[in-house]
């Protein structure tokens, strides 16, 4: 996700039209004409950025200047229907399910990674690569459904209540980053040169000491960035903890005690919301995206880093 | 201190076995669970009857149809764009800002919470532009979903194309668009459709969504500008209301045969291809 495919290396045939001085003139500008058409598709990416900013913008904007950017952010009660705004509950709420599901997943998925690359046998790993796809493939709305239905009664038994909670959705979201933080480990190792290995296995090191002292380092900026992916899909992700989060808008009160977070809050409350509420909502969105901009652009930043290391 | 050394090395080696078999027998209880539990409900009143009553008992068959229809749609949008885009990507763009701003622009969209697609939606689409509550409005929505997908594994599928093809084409003095529309896409052609499926098994388990842009609402959509309720919306609210589970659980079963079906299609039309080339 992260890797810019190397530019064309062509040497002879560069990206522009320009050295097309042999052909007739009516194919020159149908050439053209058809760069510029694809430029314009590759440009909808940048539109369509361009746009949900706009639009979501638009709407939630009223929130900053009608009830101030610090009530809003960090306002300690969300009642809408007293006029009360604040998100900071939710933010938190947020930022708790996902560092819990960071903390259980990072290292299942590492874990994972590094056997699917450095110690499965071949037949293994047939089996195993692509369960770890299938499982990025299960709709987030399933993982909720089991959630729900097998996990939460066993939350239930170990923290009394009804197993609504941040621990529910702990193990659910850990579940559903495994596949995104696995397959970014596992292309990260890929790509240590084979050579590194064979330097540590001849001076005698154990497997276990190649992958620790060797290969992990090596990999390390990879498998941040990894994790960084993994953690935007957590505080993104809203159907499954949805549905096994509780929805109560307050801060962390224990594993087991309901919590709500911002994407959870948006589905439940947009159906019936009006007004300042609605708008609020939108304001919650343009968080959201910004998050998840600032993610991204410190994935680039990384990997900008891993060019210069290496 | 050599036995020392060899103890932590099978220690280590016992946890990563256990982290790996952990992945898949999640997996496979995740799948056996929903195939338990649903497989008893799946019958032809199941899946082409018509849901009736207040709990919806009976079939599915208009969310069968409203989510084949908006993931369809939206594939007829998205695809000549995004394949179009990782054609400049991939054989015209000179590496500069402007390139650097529309892959930014692409890893951002592939990046954007489902929910916060979901607001914009219904903020552009179904309000702004007027498409109400409809089948085109989820599609355009999806269709900002897939581009990023779509780009990506286009672009790798046109750059994966080897380079000598394309010289003995320019060498024969075709112009760029002739190689590309004949040399370079159809034999790039079979990663691309891969990439294509992969996209639409995301768009078909897609959720936060479409409950905005195509609405919750029961029917059979005919026409694009008709309200429809996708299976994961169904699914979702049979949960939440904790009515009628046997119906969850057959719409649980049917969407993972759905997405199982596209991910399985996608990786067998893969192998196909390498065992032609190699």
């Amino acid at each position: 996700m992260t890797d810019e495919p190397r530019p064309n290396e062509m040497p002879t045939v560069r990206g522009d039209v320009s050295n097309l001085k042999l052909v007739s003139r009516a194919t020159y500008i149908k050439e053209a004409a058809l760069k510029n058409l694809f430029l314009l598709c590759a440009f909808m990416a940048v539109a369509g950025v361009a746009l949900i900013f706009l639009f979501v913008g638009y709407r939630g904007w009223p929130i900053f200047t009608e009830v101030g950017l610090g009530d809003f952010l960090f306002g300690q009660e969300w009642l809408p229907t007293e006029g009360l705004f604040g998100i900071l509950p939710l933010f938190v709420g947020s930022i708790v399910v996902t560092v819990g599901a960071l903390l259980l997943g990072t290292p299942l998925a590492v874990g994972a990674a590094v056997f699917l690359s450095e110690i499965a046998p071949p037949k293994v790993r047939t089996i195993v690569r692509p369960a770890i796809e299938l499982l990025a493939g299960v709709p987030s709305v399933v993982y909720g459904f089991f959630g729900l239905l097998i996990l939460r009664p066993v939350v239930a038994d170990l923290t009394g209540g009804l197993g609504f909670g941040p621990l529910t959705a702990w193990i659910i979201l850990a579940i559903m980053i495994v596949p995104t933080i696995a397959t970014l480990t596992e292309d990260a190792l890929h790509s240590i040169p084979e050579g590194v290995r064979e330097a540590s296995y001849a001076m005698g090191a154990t497997t276990w000491q190649t992958i620790s002292r060797v290969l992990l380092p090596a990999a390390k900026i990879g498998i941040v960035d990894a994790v960084i992916l993994g953690m935007g899909r957590a505080i993104g992700e809203t159907m499954a903890v949805l549905m096994v989060v509780g929805n109560a808008p307050g801060f962390f009160r224990g594993m087991g005690a309901p919590l709500s977070t911002l994407t959870s809050q948006i589905v439940m409350d947009m159906p019936y919301a009006s007004g300042m509420h609605r708008t609020a909502l939108f304001g919650m969105a343009i968080i959201l995206f910004l998050v998840s901009m600032g993610l991204v652009l410190t994935v680039r930043l990384l990997s900008r880093l891993r060019e210069d290391v290496s | 201190m050599r036995d020392m050394k060899r103890t932590t090395n099978a220690l280590a080696l016992a946890v990563f076995w256990f982290a790996g078999l952990t992945t898949v027998f999640v997996l496979g209880a995740v799948i056996l669970y929903v195939f338990v539990n649903g497989i008893g409900h799946i019958s032809p009143e199941f899946i082409f009857g018509q849901p009736h009553g207040v709990n919806a008992e009976g079939g599915i068959w208009p969310m069968i149809v409203s989510t084949l229809y908006v993931t369809g749609l939206a594939m007829v949008i998205v695809t000549p764009i995004a394949v179009l885009a990782a054609v400049y990507l991939a054989e015209y763009a000179v590496q500069g800002r402007l390139v650097r701003t529309i892959r930014f622009a692409a890893d951002t969209l592939a990046g954007v919470p489902s929910i916060v697609m979901g607001l914009f939606g219904l903020a552009f689409f179904v309000e702004g532009l007027g498409f109400g509550f409809s089948v085109l409005s989820g599609a355009f929505a999806l269709s900002f979903l897939m581009l990023p997908i779509v780009m990506r594994t286009t672009e790798e599928a046109i750059r994966s194309v080897p380079r000598y093809i394309r010289w003995g084409s320019y060498g024969l003095g075709a112009t760029k668009w002739q190689t590309v529309s004949r040399i370079v896409l159809p034999a790039a052609m079979p990663r691309i459709i891969t990439g294509l499926i992969l996209a639409t098994g995301r768009a078909v388990g897609e959720t936060a969504v479409v409950i905005f842009t195509m609405g919750t609402m029961i029917n059979t959509p005919v026409l694009p500008t008709d309200p429809g309720r996708s299976m994961t919306v169904h699914l979702y609210m049979m949960a939440m209301e904790g009515i009628n589970l046997p119906a969850a659980f057959g719409t649980a079963l049917l969407l993972m045969a759905m997405i199982l079906f596209f991910n399985l299609s996608a990786r067998w039309l893969l192998r196909r291809n390498r065992r032609m080339q190699g």
